[in-house]
């Protein structure tokens, strides 16, 4: 296989696999976050916030992922 | 195919310095938040006129959000959180507005190349890592100057082997606190960018209106992630030698 076939095999395969676990964990913790605020409206505001930051962290790897992908196909 | 460049372009140089065109519109930036900030408030009075009021409903708005995560050191590190959350933000929305990213030129020696005059200031990854070592090494220099000297003890821990290990964890956790500040913030926008570059290269009408709301969105929420994170990570640092911490 030559270089440019490979260079667009594994951009696509970089993201792709590198955005499951990212997506499941942001999954996981957003249905945490409406468990938590269904038990306990009154929290909610802390909750969301607490959540937010989550996210953040989790989506980050899915940036990293995507980053190295842009990195392939573009340098 | 529409013209995507991971680095930002040179549009040349000063005293050997390079001169990107995101750096060109991050002083467009700069410039605003000045002269807006300058506007607001002079000639500053008892009841407010709108352009006082807005001021005022922002940094009220941001005081009362930080103070619930920074608790009692808010004093000292509110202007850094607010400043980073309003040059981020600044520097998110203006590179959605017309122009930025489109109005450019081509080389005469690479006539294939588009070379646009301005670019998301975020965009560029000196930009993001400049603003994650600014926030890091903030983060130290307050630790030193809340705790003292006590503070060094967080990464050098002498007493036993298992906090010297921990001392190391920690001094390795902080280098990675940049890195994840930068590609964060840098992948975000960058995507975005990206994103709407292609978008509007494949259906130019109507179709990019929603992707420009999610960037509006994705670009409001990077720059609170990126504050809020600081603080989080200030608060974790001025508690270290307090009596409530393990």
């Amino acid at each position: 296989m030559e270089e440019g076939t490979v260079k667009m095999i594994m951009t696509g395969l970089t993201i792709a696999l590198g955005g499951i676990v990212p997506a499941y964990s942001i999954g996981l913790m957003a249905s945490k976050a409406m468990e938590a605020i269904g038990r306990n409206p009154e929290a909610a505001g802390e909750v969301r916030t607490t959540m937010i930051l989550g996210l953040a962290f989790a989506e980050a790897i899915a940036i990293y992922a995507l980053v190295a992908a842009l990195i392939i196909k573009f340098v | 195919m529409p013209h995507i460049s991971l680095a930002a372009e040179r549009l040349g140089s000063f005293l050997g310095f390079p001169i990107n065109n995101a750096l060109v519109t991050t002083w467009c930036v700069m410039a605003i938040l000045i002269i807006g900030s300058f506007c607001a408030t002079r000639n500053m009075r008892e009841v407010p006129n709108a352009f006082q009021s807005i001021a005022e409903m922002v940094v009220g708005g941001l005081y009362d959000f930080f103070s619930t995560i920074s608790g009692k050191h808010i004093q000292k590190v509110f202007p850094l959180l607010a400043s980073l959350f309003l040059f981020i933000i600044a520097a998110n929305w203006v590179g959605l507005l017309p122009g930025v990213g489109t109005v450019g030129f081509f080389r005469p020696e690479e006539t294939e190349k588009f070379v646009p005059l301005f670019r998301g200031a975020t965009t560029d990854i000196n930009t993001t890592l400049a603003l994650a070592i600014v926030a890091v090494v903030a983060i130290q220099y307050y630790g030193f100057r809340t705790v003292g000297k006590h503070y060094s003890s967080r990464f050098i821990n002498i007493t036993n082997p298992i906090n010297f290990f921990v001392g190391i964890l920690e001094i390795a956790s902080e280098v990675s606190k940049i890195v994840s500040f930068a590609f964060r913030l840098f992948g975000n926008i960058f995507a975005g960018e990206v994103l709407l570059a292609v978008i509007a290269f494949l259906m130019p009408f109507i179709v990019p209106l929603p992707f420009l709301m999610m960037e509006l969105f994705v670009g409001f929420i990077q720059a609170l992630v990126f504050s809020m994170l600081t603080a989080v990570f200030l608060s974790v640092a001025l508690m270290h030698g307090s009596e409530n911490h393990a």
